[in-house]
This record gives C-alpha cells, sequence and structure tokens, in this order.
C-alpha cells in the first residue's frame, strides 16, 4: 500500500459523507431545518424523526445536514481567506528578506502568541456575532499560519539552482516566486489547508457555542450543543449527534491532510 | 447525678442548637448593577436588598399585600388627599444615622427631584409635599387621590436612604434594614450580615451570600451539591424534572408580576398600523410558545396584567392563534410575505428561546424575523433608554404597572388619549367597585388596541432546601425577602 493511503482513503470517504449531506441539504431535507412543531417537541427517534426532535420540536437530521452544509462553508471562506492573504504574505517575506520579512515574521509570532479559539472569539465580540464575522475572525487567525509556512517553504526553494538559474536568465522576482516558488511549496499549503480546514470546523462549533458564530434561527452544530446542555440528562442524543458531527469532520479533514502529507512528501514518495 | 446528667444534656442541646445552620447561600442569575434601588430600574438590585438591607413606610408582603414597615400605622383622609403615617421610634441606619420624619421628607424629595434618576418617578408625580408635624409623624399630601400611592410606596424604588450615605449606596448601601452590607466581590458574591442594631424583629438567619451563576447547568449542580441552599428564581425550566426527583431539594412553582410581551415600536412601521399588531398576536401560539421555550411552565395573558393580581380580566381570547386571519390581516395592512423585521433578545432564557420560537411562528405568515442578541446593558441603553428597535421579547416585572402605556415617553411609543384618559380616572377613583371596573376597561383597551404582542405571566421557578423554610413562593414584586427565612429539621 502507498503511504497515506489508509488514511486517504478514511479522511476521503468522511469528506465525502460530509459534503454529500451538505450538498444534500440544499435541495431536500427530511423537514424544513427550522420549522418547530411543539407537539412533537423532544421527540425519540422514530421512522418520522430518525434522530427525533428538539427541544422546539425541529427535526434533528435536517438541523444537522443544514449544519453540516453551514459548518463547511465557514471553513471553506475561513481557509481561503487565510491562505489568500497568508500565502502572497509568506511569499513577499521569503523573496524581499532583511526588514520587511523580519516585521512580518515578528508580526505572526505575535498573532501565534494568542491562541486561535480565543483570537477567534475576541474577533467575533468585536464585530459583533453572525456567519460573516465567524468566517472572518476564523479566516484572520489562518493569515499567520500561512504565511509562516509558505515563507519557510520558500526560503528553502529561493536558494535551489532553478532559482538561480531562472534569475540569471532575467526573470523578475514576481516571476520567480509564481512560476518556480509556487508550484514548489503547493504540496505543503494544500496539506496545511485541509489540516486548518479541520481546525476551523471547530473554532466555528466554538464561535457558535458561545453564541458568537451562526445565529439562530439558522441551525450549526455548535450552537446545537449549547442548546442540548439542559436537556442532556433527558436526551442525551441531542448533545451526542451534533458532538459526533463535529469530531467526524475534524477526523476526517485531519486524516485528510495526514494522507496528503505522506502521499506528497517527496522524502516518502517512491517507498512503495 | 441526675442534675450533672441534665446539666449535661441540656449542654449538648445547646451545642447542637448552636452548630444548627444560620447562613444561606442563595444564587441568582443576574448581577445587580449597584445596589441603590432609588437610582436604577434593575430587578437584580432588588432581589438583593429589598426587605434585607433597605426598608420603606410600607412594605409588600409575600401575597401581594400592603404592610406596615418604617411606619408602625397610617391614616388616610376621606377625601383621599392627605397620607399620616406614625413612624416607628428609636429607628436609625447601619451607620448609625437617625432614621425621623426628615429622612422621609428628604428620600421622597429626592425621587421628587427634576433630575431624579429614580426609575420609578411615577410613583412618587402624584405627591404635593412632605411635612413634619413631629419627628415621628410624616404628612403626605398628595394632588390628587391615587389608588395605587399606597401600594407604590411598598416598592423597592420608594425605600428610605439617608442623606449621610446616599451617596455611597451604590456600592456600600445603608439602610435601615435587619441586614447590612458586607462585602462585593464583583462577578461572583455579594454577603449581608445580621445587624444588631436593627429596630424590629431579629432574623433568624446571621449571614447570607447572593450568588451569580449565569449557566442553568452551573445552576443546577450547585443546587444538586448543595452548594447552593437556594435558587429562588431557577432560570431553566427544563431541569426542574432533575431537581425534584432530589429528596434533599423542593421545587416550588409559584407566580410573579412578569408581563412577558413582544413588545413593538409604534414609532416605526408597520407596527404603527394596528392591523399589523393583531396580525402578530394571531401569528404566534401562546400555549406552543410556552410549552417549547418554558417547557409547559407560564399562563398565557392577553393584556399587560397576570391573573393573580385583583381585578383581572382573562382576555387571552381576543386574539387567537390563527396564522390564516394573521396573513390575511397582514396583506390588508400592505406588509408583503418577505417583510423582515428585528427582534432584540436579552439574555434571559425566556426571551432568547421565546425569540426563537416567535421567529418560527412569523415565518409561518410570512415575516421573516432577524433576531438579534444582546447584552443587558445594551438592551437598556439602546431599546429602553432610546427606543431604538423594531421589536423585543421582555419580561415587565414591576406590578400591575397599567400606567407605562399612559405615559408619553416610554420605549413602545404608544400614544392613546382614550387610555390615558381611562387610566387618570381609575387613578383618581377612591370608590372600590368603580376602580374596578375601570381597571377592566384599561385591560380591555390594551387587549383591543394590542400595543405590545401579550404573551405570558412569568412563573417563578423556585428551588431550595428542604429544610429551608420562609422563602416567598410568588414574586408579588421583585424581592429575594429572607427576614422570614429559617432552617428547620
Amino acid at each position: 500500500m502507498k503511504p497515506g493511503q489508509a488514511q486517504l482513503a478514511a479522511g476521503g470517504a468522511l469528506a465525502l459523507v460530509l459534503v454529500g449531506m451538505a450538498a444534500l441539504s440544499l435541495v431536500w431535507t427530511p423537514y424544513p431545518a427550522e420549522a418547530i412543531d411543539v407537539a412533537h417537541r423532544l421527540a425519540a427517534p422514530s421512522a418520522a424523526h430518525l434522530l427525533g426532535t428538539d427541544p422546539f420540536g425541529r427535526d434533528e437530521l435536517s438541523m444537522l445536514m443544514v449544519g453540516a452544509r453551514t459548518s463547511l462553508a465557514i471553513a471553506l471562506v475561513a481557509v481561503l481567506a487565510g491562505a489568500g492573504a497568508g500565502i502572497p504574505l509568506g511569499a513577499l517575506a521569503a523573496a524581499l528578506g532583511k526588514w520587511p520579512e523580519q516585521a512580518l515574521m515578528r508580526a505572526a509570532d505575535l498573532a501565534f502568541a494568542f491562541p486561535a479559539l480565543l483570537t477567534a472569539v475576541m474577533i467575533a465580540a468585536l464585530a459583533g456575532p453572525g456567519t460573516t464575522n465567524a468566517m472572518l475572525a476564523i479566516g484572520i487567525f489562518n493569515i499567520p499560519v500561512f504565511a509562516r509556512i509558505t515563507r519557510a517553504a520558500a526560503k528553502s526553494v529561493l536558494e535551489r539552482e532553478f532559482v538561480t538559474a531562472a534569475r540569471a536568465i532575467g526573470r523578475g522576482e514576481v516571476s520567480v516566486l509564481l512560476r518556480h516558488v509556487l508550484p514548489n511549496v503547493a504540496p505543503q499549503l494544500l496539506v496545511q489547508a485541509s489540516i486548518q480546514f479541520a481546525l476551523a470546523i471547530v473554532a466555528d462549533a466554538g464561535l457558535a457555542y458561545v453564541g458568537l458564530g451562526t445565529q439562530p434561527p439558522e441551525p450549526s452544530w455548535g450552537r446545537m450543543l449549547a442548546d442540548a446542555q439542559t436537556y442532556v440528562f433527558d436526551r442525551p442524543g441531542l448533545a451526542i449527534y451534533p458532538g459526533l458531527a463535529v469530531t467526524l469532520a475534524v477526523l476526517g479533514f485531519n486524516l485528510l491532510g495526514d494522507g496528503l502529507r505522506d502521499r506528497l512528501d517527496p522524502r516518502l514518495r517512491g517507498r512503495d | 447525678m441526675n442534675r450533672i446528667l441534665a446539666l449535661a444534656l441540656a449542654g449538648a442541646l445547646a451545642a447542637s442548637t448552636a452548630e444548627a445552620k444560620d447562613t444561606l447561600s442563595l444564587g441568582m442569575v443576574l448581577e445587580p448593577p449597584h445596589l441603590d434601588p432609588t437610582a436604577g430600574a434593575a430587578a437584580a438590585i432588588r432581589e438583593v436588598t429589598y426587605a434585607n438591607l433597605y426598608e420603606g413606610l410600607v412594605r409588600i408582603d409575600a401575597e401581594g399585600k400592603v404592610r406596615p414597615a418604617l411606619a408602625a400605622s397610617w391614616s388616610v383622609s376621606p377625601d383621599g388627599l392627605t397620607y399620616t403615617f406614625r413612624l416607628h421610634r428609636n429607628v436609625t441606619f447601619q451607620d448609625g444615622s437617625p432614621f425621623d420624619c426628615s429622612t422621609v421628607a428628604f428620600s421622597y424629595g429626592r425621587a421628587l427631584t427634576p433630575d431624579s434618576v429614580n426609575a420609578q418617578k411615577g410613583l412618587f408625580e402624584p405627591i404635593r409635599s412632605v411635612t413634619c408635624p413631629d419627628p415621628h409623624t410624616a404628612v403626605v399630601e398628595l394632588k390628587r387621590p391615587t389608588a395605587s400611592f399606597l401600594f407604590g410606596m411598598g416598592w423597592g424604588d420608594a425605600v428610605m436612604v439617608s442623606p449621610r450615605s446616599i451617596a455611597a449606596d451604590k456600592t456600600h448601601p445603608i439602610g435601615t434594614g435587619p441586614f447590612r452590607f458586607v462585602r462585593w466581590v464583583r462577578g461572583d458574591h455579594i454577603v449581608l450580615e445580621r445587624w444588631p442594631g436593627y429596630w424590629g424583629k431579629k432574623p433568624a438567619l446571621k449571614e447570607i451570600t447572593f450568588r451569580f451563576i449565569t449557566d442553568p447547568n452551573a445552576a443546577a449542580t450547585a443546587m444538586l451539591s448543595g452548594a447552593l441552599d437556594a435558587f429562588p428564581n431557577f432560570p431553566a425550566p427544563e431541569v426542574l424534572a432533575r431537581l425534584r426527583a432530589d429528596a434533599k431539594l423542593r421545587v416550588v412553582v409559584g407566580t410573579t408580576e412578569g408581563k412577558t410581551v413582544l413588545a413593538l415600536n409604534e414609532a416605526k412601521k408597520p407596527f404603527d398600523d394596528i392591523r399589523v399588531r393583531r396580525a402578530l398576536a394571531m401569528a404566534i401560539d401562546r400555549k406552543g410558545l410556552i410549552e417549547a421555550a418554558m417547557s409547559g411552565y407560564g399562563v398565557p395573558i392577553g393584556s399587560h396584567y397576570v391573573p393573580t393580581d385583583p381585578g383581572y380580566v382573562d382576555l387571552t381570547g381576543v386574539y387567537p392563534y390563527d396564522p390564516a386571519r394573521a396573513r390575511a390581516l397582514l396583506a390588508e395592512a400592505g406588509v408583503r410575505p418577505g417583510t423582515q423585521i428585528a427582534i432584540t433578545l436579552p439574555p434571559p432564557a425566556y426571551a432568547r428561546r421565546g425569540g426563537e420560537v416567535i421567529a418560527a411562528y412569523l415565518a409561518q405568515v410570512g415575516i421573516t424575523a432577524k433576531l438579534v442578541p444582546v447584552e443587558w446593558a445594551q438592551w437598556l441603553d439602546t431599546v429602553f433608554a432610546h427606543g431604538d428597535y423594531d421589536a423585543t421579547v421582555i419580561s415587565h416585572t414591576e406590578p400591575r404597572d397599567l400606567d407605562i402605556y399612559a405615559r408619553r415617553h416610554y420605549y413602545f411609543h404608544y400614544h392613546s388619549a382614550a387610555y390615558r384618559a381611562l387610566w387618570e380616572q381609575y387613578q383618581r377613583t377612591t370608590d372600590p367597585k368603580q376602580a374596578d371596573v375601570l381597571l377592566g376597561e384599561l385591560q380591555r383597551k390594551l387587549a383591543h388596541d394590542e400595543p405590545n404582542v401579550f404573551l405570558f405571566a412569568l412563573p417563578k421557578l423556585g428551588v431550595w432546601n428542604a429544610k429551608l423554610h420562609g422563602l416567598w413562593h410568588n414574586s408579588p414584586i421583585p424581592a429575594n425577602d429572607v427576614t422570614g427565612v429559617s432552617w428547620g429539621k
């Protein structure tokens, strides 16, 4: 078996289920996820409600499906935003060197000094709760992650002979970065992106849990968990399902990242 | 020998009574912003200080009746304009300053000044003058007969404060009550202790700690573990079943004065249209709301009045749940499906959860409700002080406060000359029968106009150690009066 294949398969499968669930929720859910049905509140799982209903009589499964969509959308935008700002900054730092590099990296260190989730909570608290601000908050704490890894990878590529050769034939720094450096650091960034994606899902759930993420009535896993707290003795399922959803999503994207790393790592490549 | 045995036995008994618990640890959801009930509307101020630390001339008891406090007795002139209070003698404040008629003149006068920060200036508005024929008699002259005057003087807003300590009352309160302030650890707890210099009956408890716990799960755990002795206003109705199952605890579901409403800003479109307000009322199933948001605890109301108050008229049938009729009314008023409104939600669960359920009901009639959760300070500022909102879910806990709809400036901007006239007439009436009729009229007028969507009477969900006696079962006014609380066997 090729390195990382098992992780890739398992992670890919989990991610696929999640994405499938989210995609399906765009066109179909068993019930409208926001529709309440007081007569059937806190119903146990049955044929009518596969995972039962919540204290307002909303269908758990429908909420989980729409919650997957919310969660994935936030994670995707946050990672893209973090990468979009972090990669150019990191590449620039590596190419410019000297004080701009120092300044950028010290700024990144400063950002790292704060726990990521705390940063997100702080940003969301300042900007106000909501889906967009959650994306923004998680995106911002992703910037230094991508900046650092890009810089480190780019530094080593910049010292390689083919870069010197490219410079020798008169290519500009921007062109060198785009045509020679980025393609070489892309695999590492892809791996990092999937790990950051998993972290973003946890961060989103955390923000929603403390009331700073997606606002009701739109379903989100973190808020489902928070709402389930006081019902945990009567209906443990209400806490278990969203908790399990977050866990599996994080596991899936982490495995995917691990698998990708093993697969793309040149030192491991060809050792099958 | 027998004598020695008897002595030993008496000693043992004395020891055991000495060991009997005389402290109380009481849980509250909200921490008071400060401790001066004459300078702030927050119910939490009263929940710490009322009857325990501060006293008024009269007080409201557990049943909502007016009882003597610092005034031993009083008489009212036949025209209803002159109240003569005979004050208790030898009363001092906890800092040693004396209490007499001049204190009454000071306390009421302070509430009456134009720059008064009293949250219930309306209670004092009828007062023309306070005079002191002798230090132990206070004569209060009114501008007009006011049926609710004495009841109002029993509120936390009308307690006696000393000119010597008033400046520091917010952080270091000084009253005439049986408990005095010891310390306040912000964000955590407030401690009061029995004050030996109290003029009246000595309370059984020596020390009370008010602990502030917002999280319902932490509150439940604290009650189950015995870390707290009482949580008189328990925040999470869904947890009561679990607490009830514990034999050490007693769960008492009582009533409050809380009129929970979906308050509407009538200064804004479309809420200025009575058809829209009626449509909103008919779009919300109150029973369903109580079931979903309050686990079934709570009683539907149809006007700004709770069933436990005198003269209550059941008006819950005026706008019954009827989504089809609601949709028709909205169409008639020109409110298109998909219209968005914002509902501002303060922190209590009845508001946050209630808001979510209301949003779902409104969605059924084509109104998209955007839920805006806010903290208390923000709610008080934007909604209550500045009237900057569309709609909000809030429980008005002041008792019999029909007057707020007669005010010229109030955050829901309801202006009805007819209602105002009715209110003034009611205030002037001295005949109890006529007053009762007018009280009914006031409730009907509100139910008809539906300035706010009247939802339900907030229940008092009390949980305490089964050995505790004397805590209030109902909440006729916001208070945690522990002056009569004791530990039993």
